[in-house]
């Protein structure tokens, strides 16, 4: 018994299975949605796209009871319906895949799916439920692990088989391969396909253009709020697709990338990570094992990696947030610092842009000029007997916000009201302001608006040119593709050796972010007494 | 002499059982309140008052609960309803409840009643050994035993412990479901808060008969620790508390044999006590990391 | 229908300003109608309160001298709430304070030669006791994790009781005819008075120098941008290169410090000998005191002043009016939710929308 059975049939009806009408949702004087349409038939995947803040994710919530919009309608097969709450949605066969798992961390996998169902049902009996609609789409899944022992992969295999216990007629799917490996993406769409196939409907949110030219018929694309335009993604390009989404063309990225390793214009190796092991930190935490690596005057260093495979520990480790157990395991110019402060480690040259923004690179809090105290206080005059100087702290956050365009409400304003994309921006211009001879930087634009993504690209790039080490940790391929000189894989806290971009696949890399080791580039080579780095300069 | 023993532990236990039970379920739900101290204070000055009025214990009982749920509803309406900072309001709340229980019971004190019953099987509690042990007992104490089960059996048995459980795991995660979020934390709130006055009450109902100011004497804030030093865990709670039980005996058979060390010295044992006991509990579970909920004590504010 | 909070973008000054008178005039109307229900008029009630304590030398006094150890504590414990660390042992610390620096007061009794020096030791080994009293929370909290909440409370019945020994114990007057009380200390180990033949003493300056210093620190300097930091965001504060640990045990020595220097003051003020009790509750008071103040030293200041203009009008009333002494604990616990409420009004704006509560 998979729960499956009576699922829907296409049907000649020839009204949408779902469908939304004069959609608006305003937050105070803020307009999220403004008169979206959407049709949504049986047996089609639909494309939602649009840019960070375009809308898609107030229109999901809506259609998945978490939102009431201010205006507009919902109808299932015509007839209107109200959606009070996700579990009024679930009932009429709506189910949702969040992007940012909704699963509790240190409940059973099992617990987090009876969370959602209507009624208590016994033990074994929902075990049997998941193991079956397993064996039937192939999402195998150990009913009595906690969550938090499990990979992205596997947790979103839950969240999937969460959704299909309900038996829905609809799945809303929100960015589901940003934390995916290209393999366990493949597995993921086989999967999707298979849905389409029983008659279910799938609203499918991503902004990876090729992804949705590759599944979907139908696409409607928002901006700003609006509707401002639907296709048959097959017919369109890629950039076609990115123009309509942004409103004009992106703007490219200048400059070619950094040059690769081995290149003879890079200057001093000037970070360098050797045979760095951390147990890890916390819990939930992983443990880096035999870490090396090393970044010359000129490069990019892209780290490649699923989240949760040790970037934020790898992270803490170079800013010294969390001490090295060898002084010599983290090195800046050649000064061993593993066991050194932040602060003493920004006073060699180094600088640090964590990847959440608020909270961490800055306090929300707190005014853009206090958040500048609060890292360049460490190379800026900018505290003096003890007593912050305030004029000095104002004028040097000024300085920032003209070189990288912030805009904010107000002079001063706190960084918590900024968007995304502005904050971002301030962060790394914060710390590029400086001049720093090394930049570790994770996640450099994750969920940030694409002119705000360009601007921040070409800063780090051109930061390279005048000679400075770069090291980008990073989720996102395309980017590391397009500004990294060479590329490394973080996986399970392993690194692998670096390997020169224009030498190596998206294929390849993708390969060793699932874990297994490449034919040439194996895990073992990166832990071996020589250098990676020399091996990877090899011709 | 070893069954008297065990029953004065007992009856020291019962009051900071049923106190760290609610507790439990509290922090269970993610929202830790910091106020028992006062609610249990609270407890015991209403409770103790009715009983005198009606002559009814278990009316007494009854509104000592309801004296606690009255406060525990401020809390939860100034933590969960306006996401008030959760560590001051519960010291806010041990203010109140100190001052409120000193009105209530301002025209009782030195009067005293008949302690709370204590259940008499013919047969059965005379069972030399442990008769008066296992069937002489008061309700309060055969309550707090129950509860330890019912928590127990609610928490991992049912859906509804399992959504409270969830909430006070992830909010956010629990809120994106579509799970009532508020609704189950302010209705741990209240359970929490009910059991502590039904604790407050046994206080004045059945271990000392009578009502004093103050006369809790930080059982609220030991109860507190408790939960801590139980992990979380009901049934820890009850071997914890006979801990703190045994230890308040032993001081109390210490004082009364005179042994040359200062009163006050052994009064403040159970305080000293429960440091240590949180001490010993962290250098135990140095390597494990914490198993508090891990909302606890974070604001929840639905909004977008 | 439920309760939507909806963030304002930045806070609102004068919600900021606004929200605590607005909780008091709030905590005065429900107290009149408790009072009235206690079967007093509440416009008499009001008068005995508020009015009678400001109308008089002698009550002014009072209220200076009730509202300088509450000024004193508060301020030290606004840097550990701002710092999001909380200390609410400071009544211990108050005690530890007191004992110390009378135990001074009581060594030195009637020795001969210079006794200048007295009067400063005292103060140093108040603030000294103070200071080392409140490290045992903070001490543990950085080493082993543990709730500083619940050592620093415990500590105070620790406290407690062992200033009742001492005062019944070592240290009580052996020609005191068995009184559980210390010698009366010397004029050299008393603060001086400011007005002659008033209660008015030293101890008043004292409050009103940390209050001038908390505001240059906390307002000015990079320890006080520090404590704020530390409280809003812990993992930006780390970022930034400021040790948790090290300002954990800052903000608790300056609290630890202030409560045991109050507690010292208090001592060779108002009392002159040690007590087995010394403080009504200061320690707790000073809680409300530093929230009603919103953390700011100088709001704590005026709020320390309407705490004992309620605590003096409060003795009076338990005379006057035979209202019980606990309407003016309740009173002050109520004030105190309801500035914590108020306080949601400076960080969202409310809205009521129709649907299921969630």
């Amino acid at each position: 018994m998979a729960g499956v059975t009576g699922s829907a049939k296409p049907t000649d009806d020839p009204r949408p299975l779902f469908g939304a009408y004069g959609i608006v949702k305003r937050f105070g004087t803020f307009t999220a949605n403004d008169h979206i349409d959407l049709e949504i038939r049986a047996g089609e995947i639909h494309a939602l796209l649009g840019e960070n803040g375009a809308g898609k994710s107030t229109l999901m919530k809506i259609l998945y009871g978490l939102l009431e919009p201010t205006e507009g309608v919902v109808t299932h097969r015509g007839a209107v319906v109200r959606l009070r709450s996700p579990e009024a949605a679930r009932r009429l066969g709506i189910g949702m895949v969040f992007q940012h798992f909704s699963l509790c961390e240190n409940l059973t996998v099992a617990e987090n799916i009876a969370l959602v169902m209507e009624r208590s049902l016994r033990r074994g009996v929902l075990a049997e439920r998941i193991a079956a609609l397993g064996e039937t789409y192939g999402l195998k899944l150990e009913p009595d692990r906690p969550v938090w022992s499990l990979s992205a992969g596997e947790r979103q295999r839950i969240e999937i088989v969460r959704c299909l216990l309900q038996n829905p007629q609809l799945v809303i799917l929100d960015e589901p391969t940003s934390v995916l490996t290209p393999g366990e993406a493949e597995l993921l769409f086989t999967v999707l396909e298979r849905l389409r196939g029983e008659g279910r409907a799938l609203l499918y949110i991503s902004h990876r253009l090729d992804e949705v030219r590759r599944l979907c018929v139908r696409a409607t694309i928002l901006r700003g709020g609006r509707v401002v335009g639907a296709c048959d993604p097959r017919s369109e390009t890629a950039a076609s697709l990115a123009a309509l989404m942004v409103g004009a063309q992106v703007r490219a990225v200048a400059a070619r990338p950094a040059a690769p390793r081995g290149d003879e214009r890079l200057g001093q190796e000037r970070l360098r990570l050797d045979r760095l092991s951390l147990p890890a930190p916390g819990l939930h935490a992983t443990a880096l094992s035999d870490v090396t690596l090393g970044i010359r005057g000129g490069e990019i260093l892209g780290i490649a990696g699923i989240a949760g495979n040790g970037q934020a520990e790898l992270f803490a480790a170079l800013s010294g947030e969390i001490s090295a157990p060898e002084a010599g395991a983290v090195r800046i110019d050649g000064t061993a610092v593993g066991h050194l402060g932040i602060n003493a480690r920004r006073r060699l040259g180094a600088a640090f842009v964590p990847e959440e923004r608020n909270g961490h690179a800055a306090a929300p809090g707190l005014s853009l000029s206090e958040n500048v105290v609060l890292t360049r206080r460490a190379t800026a005059p900018l505290a003096r007997f003890g007593l912050v100087r305030r004029a000095a702290a104002r004028a040097l956050a000024t300085r920032i916000v003209d070189a990288f365009d912030v805009r904010g409400a107000g002079p001063d304003p706190a960084a918590g009201t900024l968007s995304g994309g502005n904050l971002q921006k301030f962060v790394v211009g914060r710390e590029i302001q400086a001049e720093p001879g090394i930049l570790v930087v994770d996640q450099p634009t994750w969920g940030v608006d694409a002119a705000a993504a360009a601007r921040i690209r070409q800063a780090l790039i051109d930061l390279a040119a005048r000679g400075s080490a770069v090291l980008v940790i990073s989720q996102d391929l395309d980017e590391l593709f397009e500004i990294a000189g060479s590329i490394a894989v973080l996986h399970a806290g392993h690194l692998s050796a670096a390997m020169p971009r224009a030498e190596t696949t998206r294929e390849a890399v993708g390969l060793l972010m699932g874990g297994s080791s490449g034919p040439s580039i194996g895990r073992d080579m990166s832990v071996g007494p020589s250098a990676p780095a020399e091996i990877a300069h090899a011709p | 002499m070893i069954q008297m023993v065990l029953v004065t532990v007992l009856t020291a236990a019962t009051p900071l059982i049923i106190a760290a039970l609610g507790e439990l379920v509290t922090e269970r739900a993610g929202v830790l309140n910091l106020g028992v101290e006062g609610m249990m204070v609270c407890g015991a000055a209403l409770g103790f008052a009715v009983a005198v009025e009606t002559g009814s214990t278990l009316l007494g009982a009854l509104a000592g609960a309801g004296a606690g749920l009255g406060l525990a509803a401020v809390f939860g309406l100034l933590t969960v309803g306006l996401a008030a900072n959760q560590v001051a309001s519960g010291l806010a709340l041990t203010i109140l409840g100190l001052g409120l229980s000193g009105l209530v019971g301002a025209g009782y004190v030195g009067q005293k009643r008949e302690p709370a019953p204590h259940l008499h099987v013919p047969g059965l509690s005379e069972i030399p050994g442990v008769g008066r042990l296992l069937f002489g007992q008061d309700a309060f104490v055969y309550a707090g035993l129950g509860l330890a089960v019912g928590v127990s059996w609610f928490l991992w048995r049912t859906r509804a412990g399992l959504i409270l459980r969830a909430v006070g795991d992830d909010h956010v995660a629990t809120h994106a479901l579509g799970l009532p979020v508020r609704g189950v934390r302010f209705l741990a709130v209240l359970f929490g808060g009910a059991c502590a006055g039904l604790a407050g009450s046994y206080l004045s109902l059945a271990y000392t008969p009578f009502w004093a100011p103050a006369m809790t004497a930080g059982r609220g804030w030991i109860a507190l620790a408790l939960v801590v030093f139980a992990s979380w865990r009901p049934g820890r709670v009850v071997a914890g508390a006979a801990l703190f039980g045994g230890a308040t005996v032993l001081q109390l058979h210490a004082q009364a044999a005179s042994i040359g060390l200062p009163g006050q010295l052994l009064s403040a044992l159970p305080y000293v006590a429960t440091i240590l006991a949180l001490v010993l509990l962290s250098l135990g579970r140095r390597q494990g990391g914490s198993s508090a909920p891990a909302a606890l004590g974070r604001d929840f504010t639905p909004h977008r | 229908m439920r309760l939507d909070l909806v963030p304002r973008a930045r806070r609102s000054p004068l919600a900021a300003t606004l929200s605590p008178v607005l909780a008091f005039l709030t905590a005065v109307l429900i107290g009149g109608a408790v009072v009235s229900c206690l079967g007093v008029s509440p416009g008499a009630a009001f008068a005995v309160y508020f009015v009678a304590p400001l109308s008089e030398l002698w009550s002014l006094q009072e209220i200076a001298l009730k509202a300088a150890p509450l000024a004193l504590i508060a301020t030290g414990l606004a840097f550990c709430y701002r710092a999001n660390l909380w200390n609410i042992g400071a009544e211990g610390q108050f005690v530890v304070g007191g004992l110390a620096g009378g135990w001074v007061a009581v060594a030195t009794h009637g020795s001969a030669g210079s006794t200048v020096w007295i009067l400063p030791a005292m103060l140093v080994a108040g603030t000294l006791a103070g200071i080392a009293y409140a490290m045992i929370p903070a001490l543990l909290r950085v080493r082993l994790d543990v709730s500083e909440i619940l050592t620093s409370l415990m500590l105070v019945y620790v406290a407690e009781l062992f200033l009742d020994y001492m005062a019944r114990g070592p240290l009580r007057d052996p020609a005191g005819f068995n009184f559980p009380q210390s010698v009366a200390f010397d004029a050299a180990a008393r603060l001086p008075y400011l007005m002659e033949g008033e209660t008015l003493h030293a101890g008043v300056l004292v409050a009103l120098a940390a209050t001038g210093l908390a505001t240059l620190v906390l307002g000015r300097s990079l320890f006080g941008f520090a404590t704020r930091v530390v409280g809003a965001s812990p993992r930006a504060a780390r970022f930034a290169g400021f040790s948790e640990g090290r300002m954990t045990l800052a903000a608790f020595a300056i609290s630890g410090g202030a409560a045991g220097l109050a507690g010292i003051v208090e001592v060779a003020g108002r009392i002159g000998q040690l007590q087995p009790t010394i403080s009504p509750g200061y320690g707790f008071t000073a809680i409300i005191v530093a929230f009603l103040g919103r953390l700011s030293p100088l709001g704590i200041l005026i709020a320390a002043l309407v705490i004992a203009v309620t605590t003096i009008g409060g003795e009076a009333a338990q005379i006057d009016l035979r209202l019980p002494l606990d309407l003016t604990r309740a009173f002050q616990g109520l004030l105190l939710c309801l500035v914590l409420g108020a306080d949601v009004l400076t960080r969202f704006r409310i809205q009521l929308v129709s649907g299921a509560a969630r």
